[in-house]
């Protein structure tokens, strides 16, 4: 029986030697169970060594193998061959950030973004070792839990036209985990956050796109992260207004 | 020395109309614009009737224009769209919890519907018995 074939396109930028990215198309077996991270993996170690994609675990957890398949923003380790077989499929870099070579992208703006909204627990007062954990009910830790579920993957931010337009936008990702830690029991930082949230790069720079929240991995649903410190920012302000500093 | 060069996409103008997702928002942003000439169109109305019978009569004529009744039931679709759209979203920016666990989107949403209904019930009333 004749092997049947898939087309895979792939947006090839090698720096030393090309000026602005271009497609090659790679032909290779198509299987019913392989992913496209798989497939990646067959072109580089059969067909083109000189294929660069970031991957680790291979099972949505590390959040390296974001790509643009077919100009949606998806983990390569969680689509399919199958999923759009016998269409051809065409592979880019995630958008909205630079390309650093072939798939891989630079994210050191998303990173700084990351660690820009304190993300660690500050708590009212410093205990010590010897005074014991901080204790937390289950219901205490289901009103975060949601927002603690980011693999940092960029796929929102690659999704997010707001972001694409302005890079000063704090972003989907980072405003989640910002309510992951403002939501949490044993944080009293909330206060410090708020003026991240607040700032005309925070949580207004959103317009409610939406399109985070479908293609967000971990259903961690950033915009609705967004919209409810749109509704604490705005009390902020109001209270603000008869309560100055 | 380094061979980094790392390149930068250029966003298409037609951003919106490369994905459905991205159109649908802009429609229901869009939505806003014939809205607001409906609102105006409204207003207009209210500013007629304080200078008379003639000139409320007239704004009443103008309204029956084909072209008016076409702007019209462009706004109805569009405000219909823009609610539906604008309800399923209304659950994110609910954080409503009961006895320690979160309430589920299909309630907020049916609520929302429930209101429309009984808002617009109330509206047809007055206008019945007016």
């Amino acid at each position: 029986m004749a092997e049947t074939l898939i087309d895979i396109d792939i947006l090839r930028y090698r720096p030393e030697e090309d000026d602005a990215p271009h497609l090659q198309t790679y032909q290779i077996p198509f299987d019913d169970e392989m992913s496209i991270l798989e497939a990646l993996q067959y072109i580089k170690d059969e067909l083109d060594s000189t294929v660069s994609f970031r991957w680790s675990c291979r099972m949505a957890i590390c959040g390296s193998c974001g790509m643009m398949v077919n100009g949606e923003p998806k983990l390569g380790c969680k689509v399919f061959l199958r999923d759009y077989f016998p269409n051809k499929i065409t592979l880019e870099p995630l958008a909205n950030f630079p390309i650093e070579r072939d798939l891989v992208v630079v994210m050191d703006d998303f990173i700084e973004k990351l660690e820009s909204i304190k993300p660690y627990i500050i708590p009212a007062q410093e205990k010590s070792i010897d005074d014991g954990e901080y204790i937390q009910t289950p219901e205490q830790m289901a009103k975060y839990k949601q927002f603690s579920m980011c693999i940092n993957c960029g796929l929102c931010y690659a999704a997010c036209p707001q972001y694409a337009l302005n890079k000063e936008f704090t972003g989907p990702a980072a405003l989640s985990l910002l309510a992951r830690y403002n939501r949490d029991s044993r944080d009293a930082g909330g206060a410090e956050r708020m003026k991240i949230v607040n700032a005309e790069e925070g949580v207004w720079g959103c317009t409610f796109v939406g399109y985070c929240s479908k293609v967000c991995p971990k259903g961690v649903d950033p915009a609705a992260a967004i919209q409810l410190f749109k509704v604490e920012s705005a009390k902020d302000y109001l209270i603000a207004m008869f309560k100055p500093d | 020395m380094s061979k980094r060069k790392p390149y930068e996409r250029e966003l298409p103008t037609d951003w919106w109309l490369k994905h459905a997702f991205y159109t649908k928002y802009m429609i229901r942003e869009g939505s806003s614009i014939l809205i607001t000439l409906y609102s105006l169109i409204l207003a207009w109305g209210v500013f007629r009737l304080s200078q008379g019978p003639e000139a409320w009569q007239a704004w009443l004529d103008c309204l029956t224009h084909p072209l008016s009744i076409l702007l019209h039931l462009a706004v109805l679709v569009l405000a219909l769209y823009h609610t539906i759209t604008w309800f399923s979203l209304a659950p994110k920016a609910a954080d409503l919890w009961i006895k320690g666990k979160k309430l589920e989107d299909k309630p907020i949403v049916i609520g929302h519907y429930v209101a429309l209904a009984i808002t617009t019930i109330v509206a047809l009333i007055i206008v019945a018995a007016y």
